[in-house]
């Protein structure tokens, strides 16, 4: 009897310990497709590639830091993050109280999310990737011409405070992939490839390659606007910016 | 003679020592550009209806303007909410006074809450994108920029991070003042008024958090039209208070996205309208222009007690979407200016001599007529209603918010149906509390026959969820002749 118990404790404590190292990854099937900044000659072709199911959790990163307290808010470099690091946090290694274990991790820097992920022999998913998974509903691969789709995200955009809310707590897309709309915004490897002056009228001037939205904001479809705030947040980043809103989630390469 | 020349001379002279040296003391600067600031400060923001104080003669200065983005709930009108974007907490954001040749330090900053990178275009700033490049900023985060105020005038501020339409549509604007050299002359009242369209998932007036429309304000069909973001931010004990005798400022400004203001006053007349914000005065207007993303002031002496409605004369704004306001104004009566109502009395095109004839020959017809059926009642009463009542008390029942009390659903008329025929013959004035909401307006005597008033009461207590008395013309009779 005792020895069961035992055995159970040691499985779950195996279970728990895999958990954390491996968060769980789907595979995404390649493909091209128009990007909201793209015009018909810039077309995007992704390959293969697995990407987290959920954003990082508040728990995952807690065993991280303890494992690299190198990225601890005492110990990280000035260079690597902002004076929000972590900031809500109760020491370099508890939360408040108020976090939740399986709330994403936000308020933290894009150096910290890029290593959290090669530590883990993945990446950061970039800008084209990340969109080419987020433009699924439910149902279909590209739900971006659906007017519930653009809702929901227009939607979120109103909700205060999901931060604070559990992963999985959104719907679970096309690629089995949940919360990449509806939780927080989320960091990308390449996400000040985007060059959004954040005088909005001025990326309209076509003589600029700043930002080839031209032909799309001259439309008037709800798409564009849902797509806009994410190009806009990500524009108004540095890499070394925390926020409250922003977490990240890891991809990995499909080596053949 | 001789003498008298001398005198003069020396008085010239002097006039001429003493104006050589005012010239000294204040140098007019033809650029704006070049005027020298001295010391810092920090500048008063207030939230509207209020403004900060008058420049004064203050000499230039380096102000710090400090301004906090806040995406927050707020009430819309009565059991409706809206997630406004805001600069400072308000819609429209806080005042910003300066006067010509400051030279302002703009700090804003995006609360860490937020959602949404945001940033500020004013309209008073000389440079690439009024300020916008230069503060976008993410949430949690702050950035300060600098520009020196060349022209004077009063300017609109916004948001102008992408959707623009969609920032400015939930309430991302406010008004800076630039006043010129030596202040704008002092008036007794200064307030801040803002003109704002908003668009809802539901139509006006349905309850709850209501989330933003991007389609209708493409189509530029707001379901609101508001002064200073919300329904009754300017009526009832929120109504903009003066004395007679004061003369009054005010800062009008209209965010938009969409509609263009007709911005008025009912029952004054501006005395003197800086025409679109700038240095040309119009005198004695009635009604003034001003564009979404613009400014005007307004000034008027006001010279009689009363309260004194501001509306978007483009009237189905005023009257269905909220964009009312209201100016109560105490002190002493002139009955030379306004003498309110002097004498009332019967008009007749033939003349005097036969007035009672129709008296007495209607009464008959009324007597003679035996009491309708319920159905008949109704038909007639709804013509009625659309005639004489809907104006106010609306199509279905429900009233105005703020300004005319709901019948549908009335715990004030349910309660006394007396009272109600009688507030229909003689007309209504003062507080009365309906549904739990005050009202304080007038209703004016209806001049419609005793059967009419019972077919009408009829109607409205047998719709929309009234207690269905059933009114009598004999009910209405007796009401009339006080017994």
């Amino acid at each position: 009897m005792g020895l069961i118990l035992r055995l159970t404790i040691c499985i779950i404590i195996l279970n728990v310990s895999f958990a954390f190292c491996q968060s769980k990854m789907v595979s995404i099937k390649g493909g091209s497709y128009i990007p909201l900044y793209g015009r018909d000659s810039l077309k995007v072709t992704i390959s293969d590639f697995e990407m987290d199911v959920y954003p990082v959790t508040n728990q995952e990163f807690l065993e991280f830091v303890k494992q690299h307290p190198t990225w601890q808010r005492s110990q990280i470099k000035k260079l690597f993050a902002d004076n929000s690091y972590l900031i809500n946090w109760k020491s370099d290694t508890e939360l408040n109280d108020s976090q939740l274990l399986k709330a994403p991790i936000t308020n933290i820097s894009w150096f910290v999310a890029k290593d959290y992920c090669e530590c883990q022999g993945k990446r950061l998913p970039t800008i084209d990737e990340w969109e080419y998974v987020a433009m699924a509903n439910k149902t279909v691969a590209d739900a971006r011409k659906l007017e519930s789709y653009n809702k929901f995200i227009l939607g979120w955009y109103e909700k205060p405070k999901t931060f604070n809310n559990e992963i999985g707590s959104t719907f679970k897309n096309y690629w089995h992939v949940y919360d990449l709309h509806g939780l927080v915004w989320e960091w990308t490897l390449d996400f000040n490839s985007v060059l959004l002056s954040g005088e909005s009228r001025k990326d309209v001037d076509k003589d600029t390659d700043l930002f080839c939205g031209s032909a799309a904001i001259g439309a008037t479809d709800l798409m564009n606007y849902a797509a806009f705030m994410r190009y806009a947040i990500r524009g108004s980043l540095k890499a070394k910016y925390s926020m409250k809103n922003l977490g990240f989630r890891c991809v990995k390469d499909i080596i053949n | 003679m001789k003498q008298f020349k001398l005198s003069q001379v020396i008085l010239a002279s002097f006039v001429l020592l003493i104006t050589s040296c005012i010239n000294n003391k204040e140098k007019v600067y033809e650029n704006s550009a070049d005027i020298p600031v001295s010391r810092e400060m920090t500048a008063e923001l207030t939230s509207p209806p209020n403004v900060p104080t008058p420049v004064g003669r203050r000499k230039a200065k380096k102000l710090m303007v400090s301004m906090e983005i806040l995406e927050k709930e707020g009430t819309m009108t009565d059991g409706t909410t809206y997630n406004y974007w805001t600069f400072g907490g308000s819609v429209p954001g806080s005042f910003i006074r300066t006067r010509v040749g400051d030279e302002v330090e703009f700090t804003l900053s995006n609360h860490p809450d937020n959602k949404l990178p945001h940033n500020i275009d004013l309209h008073a700033v000389t440079g690439p994108g009024g300020g916008a490049t230069s503060s976008f900023v993410a949430p949690g985060h702050s950035k300060t920029f600098s520009f020196k105020t060349l022209n004077p005038g009063i300017y609109v501020y916004h948001c102008a991070t992408a959707p623009v339409g969609m920032h400015i549509a939930n309430g991302m604007y406010g008004l800076i003042l630039v006043e010129p050299e030596g202040g704008l002359p002092p008036v007794d009242k200064e307030y801040y008024i803002m003109q704002g369209d908003f668009y809802t998932k539901g139509k006006t007036g349905d309850p709850g958090l209501q989330a933003f429309d991007m389609q209708k304000a493409v189509d530029e069909k707001p379901d609101y039209v508001v002064f200073n973001g919300k329904m009754g931010s300017l009526t009832g004990d929120n109504a903009l208070t003066a004395n007679v005798g004061e003369t009054i400022r005010l800062f009008v400004g209209n965010g938009g996205p969409n509609l263009v203001s007709s911005f008025h006053v009912i029952g004054e007349i501006f005395d003197k309208v800086h025409v679109e914000g700038g240095s040309t005065i119009n005198e004695n207007v009635q009604t003034t222009l001003i564009p979404a993303g613009g400014a005007a002031i307004v000034e008027f002496r006001v010279d009689v007690p009363g309260t004194f409605i501001l509306v978007d004369h483009s009237i189905f704004r005023a009257f269905n979407k909220g964009a009312l306001g209201m100016l109560k104004v105490s002190g002493e009566e002139n009955k030379t200016i306004y003498a309110g109502v002097v004498q009332e009395g019967i008009y007749h095109p033939e003349g005097g001599t036969i007035q009672t004839m129709p008296n007495n020959g209607k009464a008959n017809v009324e007597e003679s007529t035996s009491e309708k059926s319920l159905a008949e009642k109704m038909e007639s009463g709804k013509k009625i209603f659309m005639q004489t009542c809907f104006a106010c008390h609306q199509a279905e029942g429900q009233g105005i918010p703020n300004a005319f009390p709901p019948l549908a659903k009335s715990d004030y008329l349910n309660a006394d149906v007396n009272r109600a025929i009688g507030i229909v013959l003689k007309g209504k004035t003062g507080e009365i509390t309906v549904n739990g909401a005050k009202y304080n307006s007038v209703m004016t005597a209806q001049s419609i026959s005793n059967s009419e008033i019972a077919d009408v009461l009829t109607y409205v207590y047998n719709s929309w969820g009234n207690n269905k008395t059933n009114v009598t013309t004999s009910q209405v009779d007796k009401v009339r002749s006080g017994k």
